[in-house]
């Protein structure tokens, strides 16, 4: 016989009980109450909608439909006003009285409003609903905003409201944001990432008043005096579980409402799931054991035995760009010993707490990817003993398995949880696979995983590459080669992390399927290698293409092409002669002049090439490195020296650009230009980096092309003088190397990060960045024609001349 | 019978890479291995006559500097979707010192 069932509040935890029982078919009259003006959304998804990732359409996890299919009785933006337990009836708002045989609470929780003086004004709020949401996005870059408390919540509004443009600052009464889930370090790399986004931070904050005007919100005032200005404050520090209704219908109430291992309240017709519940002694706000409740309170109302277990939790922040992960208890303490792994280039920080060779806690921020690994051995408390060395690097290193991005989720157990949301096992993923799910959408659809929060899509993937072999490819970067199954930003993650500084490390750790590579990787890894350890790794010639090799341009007939540098376009009548002279004593076919402003002596035979480079040094010559994925020309007009309309020394730039710059290695070859005048004579603006010289001072962009593809460059940034502009250059030049793929010339590398990407970077690191630059300098800024002419020219002779040999 | 002719030290030749030899008839590539295995060839690729002695060379295998085809040091094969072959001709190391046998002189007289 159908049963009335009434639930209180359209939440995530009763929205997924409702899910449970229709799916299992089960008979229910359903009415569902909600304060809120509206059905069941995703409440975790309301930082991507705030952050303007996602619409609130996106997030609905029920629409009318879905309600009407399931005949559930809505009553949205009505409140229950008594409960009745004897007569089991409830009465709403308007006065209805309404029976039903099972009650369920879904009140969840209020906010916690700090009651500082001030906190009723207009502009006060909490961050709780789509309400809330609304109110900060309707602020823009015009706006200031104040959050109180930098906890997960209050950090995802602040992100969110950053991305819009706000200007936001966090004010946080402890040393360290996240304090509960992050060590100081972890503390200290999310604090920096979020200041790098324009947020300001205030840790050990405490506040005192909040100031009004006209009854709005207008600053917030500390203790020490500082009074922040805002157009509207967003206090987001803590939730109580919402008990009012429960207390008044006499219910057992505690912290919140209190209910058994069957989520049963101490009326046995009532039940209670959320944010609103005690068990044991705990009260809960993530999403996780939401759902396990559910799922029990569900399972309970069928009369089907069940239990809630309260399981260990993780985190994770949804902000894009701050990967962090916590689990466990990672306090200090008598006994426990820690493995820290920090890369502080990359921002990396791992942390394991361990008691007794089990892991307790983990911390991790920067690279997530093996996190659910270490929660797996947390949760269990796995004997980590025989894998200690090499726990930190996390699953792919265990056992002595060679690296390949799919062999940590192999090697997952099936109960390993991959959508840590709705408690999705890897088990279950492979069953729904099994069972004809072949792509994202059919597993999502099957299982739930990757339907909530959304930060598992990338481990789902893997468990259907997996199971799915050949049948299912991950949409992602293919790999380097045949060589290897990763990618090149793998492998440069790989060579930073793991500080890989020579080829053979490289080919072990990332489990390279060839003995010593191909013509398609080793010239990329050589570059990855020199590029991130300058000191540390000797560069390999025989890696190298052959014009870099051997330092002059292959031809179709195998003679070679010879580019004596010429700064900035800048020559003299003596090195005209010595170039005149060189041709004509090896007989050079042909003599060109290129667009980069020199002048390219064509057809010289391989065995000439030191030969030739002697003479040209002996006039003062070097090499121009127009054979380079590196620093090519530096294009210049002739600015104020003669023109008319020139603003600045264009010609004097260029040439120190060039002397600062040669001998640099790139991703690509990377070709500059400076322009002493908007009429940009030089074409600045269709270099990897052109200069445009303005009275003002020099406008430095970046991202040209005039290749297979025709690109405009885009400002980086306005400086004022010369050394500036040549700081802001090194600078950029040091991220593009360090950062993009090997032969991604600027422009396609600025398509993958962005500009804004880049500008943030070059602006922030400035000073680091240059320091990189230069001490990379200090080994290759030399001249390599010299060195090859004095000391290796023996190579570019036969090994033998069997030429007059009889041949019989 | 085979007549060996000494050439040269095998490590005037670096590993995984390649030098010259000049004949009569044109040019030969002498290959080292990084497992100090050595290889002759005639120094160009069946496709655009590239200088093979110019190319990466990685495990028994060298790739053209001209267009990448990568060529067999064992067969002179050209390896892939690539059809054609190189000449190769035999070649040994001894006492640290690189032979190659005079029957390839012949041979490539004959040619």
């Amino acid at each position: 016989m159908t049963q009335k069932l009434i639930v209180i509040g359209a939440g995530m935890a009763s929205g997924r009980v409702l899910e449970h029982l229709f799916d299992a078919g089960a008979d229910f009259d359903v009415t569902l109450f909600n304060a809120e003006p509206r059905g069941n959304y995703n409440r975790i998804m309301l930082s991507p909608v705030l952050s303007g990732e996602k619409t609130y359409e996106d997030i609905v996890t029920h629409d009318t439909d879905w309600y009407d299919a399931n005949g559930v009785t809505c009553r949205f933006g009505e409140r229950i006003a008594s409960i009745d337990r004897e007569a089991k009836t409830v009465t709403a708002e308007n006065g209805d009285v309404l029976p039903y045989d099972k009650l369920v609470f879904g009140t969840g929780s209020n906010p916690f409003m700090i009651p500082l003086p001030g906190h009723d004004l207009e502009g006060v709020i909490a961050y709780r609903d789509l309400e809330d949401t609304q109110r900060m996005t309707g602020l823009g870059p015009d706006n200031k905003c104040v959050v109180i408390g930098g906890g997960l919540l209050g950090l995802e509004a602040a992100a969110g409201m950053a991305a819009r443009g706000v200007d936001v600052t966090v004010v946080h009464i402890m040393g360290h944001l996240m304090e509960r889930q992050l060590d100081e370090a972890a503390g200290y790399l999310l604090r920096k990432a979020l200041v790098d986004k324009g947020i300001t931070v205030k840790c050990s904050a405490n506040s005192k008043g909040i100031l009004g005007e006209n009854g709005h919100v207008k600053a917030l005032l500390l203790d020490d005096g500082t009074e922040l200005p805002c157009d509207l404050l967003v206090m987001a520090v803590g939730i109580r579980p919402n008990v009012k209704l429960a207390q008044e219908a006499g219910l057992a109430v505690g912290k919140g409402i209190h209910v058994d291992d069957q989520m049963m309240t101490s009326d046995a017709h009532v039940l209670a799931v959320g944010e609103c519940v005690e068990h044991d002694g705990a009260i809960f706000g993530l999403v996780a054991p939401l759902y396990d409740q559910a799922k029990v309170a569900a399972q309970t109302l069928m009369e089907q035995e069940a239990r809630f277990v309260q399981k260990e939790l993780s985190t994770k922040l949804k902000v894009t760009g701050c990967d962090l992960f916590s689990a466990g208890d990672f306090a200090d303490g008598e006994g426990r010993e820690d493995i820290v792994f920090r890369d502080p280039a990359r921002g990396v920080y791992r942390r394991l707490v361990i008691e007794n060779n089990v892991v307790l806690g983990a911390v991790m921020y920067g690279d997530t990817s093996d996190s659910n690994w270490f929660f797996g051995l947390i949760r269990d408390k796995t004997d980590i003993s025989d894998m200690r060395d090499t726990l930190i690097f996390g699953p792919a290193y265990q056992g002595g398995t060679p690296l390949d991005p799919l062999a940590a989720v192999a090697a997952l157990p099936r109960d390993a949880e991959i959508c840590g949301c709705n408690g999705i096992s890897k088990g279950q993923i492979e069953d729904a696979i099994a069972a004809g799910a072949t792509d994202l959408g059919a597993v999502r659809a099957t299982t739930k995983a990757s339907g909530s929060c959304g930060t598992c899509t990338g481990l789902v993937e893997q468990v259907l590459a997996v199971n799915l072999g050949d049948d299912f490819v991950i949409p992602a970067a293919a790999s380097i080669c045949g060589c290897t199954d990763m990618t090149h930003e793998d492998v440069r993650r790989m060579i930073k992390s793991q500080r890989l500084t020579s080829m053979p490390a490289v080919w072990q750790e990332c489990g390279w399927k060839t003995s010593c590579g191909c013509h398609v990787c080793r010239p990329a890894l050589n570059f990855y290698l020199l590029a991130d350890w300058p000191l540390e790794y000797q560069d390999d010639p025989q890696s190298r293409f052959i014009n870099e090799r051997k330092h002059a341009n292959i031809q179709k007939d195998g003679t070679f092409s010879v580019v004596p540098r010429m700064w900035g376009g800048i020559t003299t009548p003596n090195e005209l002669r010595a170039i005149a002279d060189a041709a004509d004593k090896y007989m050079v076919p042909t003599v060109k002049v290129t667009g980069g402003q020199r002048i390219d002596l064509l057809g010289v035979k391989g065995e000439d090439l030191p030969d030739i480079w002697a003479d040209l040094n002996a006039a003062g010559m070097v090499s121009g490195h127009a054979y380079s994925k590196g620093l090519r020309t530096v294009k210049t007009c002739v600015g104020t020296d003669h023109c008319r309309f020139g603003t600045q020394d264009s010609t004097g730039l260029g040439i120190k650009l060039e002397k600062e710059l040669w001998g640099s290695w790139t991703p690509h070859k990377l070709k500059l230009a400076v322009s002493g005048c908007p009429r940009n004579c030089a074409e600045a603006t269709c270099k990897d980096i052109g200069v445009i010289c303005v009275d003002s001072g020099y406008q430095v962009s970046i991202g040209g092309a005039a290749g297979m593809d025709l690109k405009e460059t885009e400002l980086l940034l306005q400086v004022a003088t010369e050394q500036e502009a040549i700081d802001v250059i090194k600078a950029v030049t040091q991220l593009y190397r360090e950062n993009a793929r090997y032969l991604d010339r600027i422009y396609k590398w600025m398509g993958k990060v962005g500009l804004d990407w880049i500008k943030e970077r070059v602006e922030t690191e400035h000073d680091a960045l240059v320091e990189r630059f230069e001490i990379s300098q200090s080994i290759y800024r030399k001249d390599p024609w010299a060195e090859h002419a004095q000391t290796k020219a023996d190579r570019y002779q036969p090994l033998a001349n069997l030429a007059l040999e009889a041949a019989e | 019978m085979t007549d060996w002719i000494d050439i040269a030290a095998l490590d005037d030749v670096p590993q995984r890479g390649a030098r010259m030899v000049k004949t009569a008839l044109g040019c030969v590539a002498v290959f080292r291995t990084a497992e100090d295995e050595v290889f002759a060839l005639d120094n160009a690729c069946p496709h655009k006559a590239g200088p093979l002695a110019e190319g990466i060379v990685h495990g028994k295998s060298v790739t053209c500097p001209l267009h990448n085809w990568v060529i067999s040091l064992e067969t002179g094969q050209a390896q892939g979707a690539d059809e054609g072959r190189v000449a190769t001709y035999p070649a040994r190391v001894e006492s640290g010192r690189i032979l190659l046998d005079r029957s390839f002189l012949r041979a490539r007289a004959a040619a």
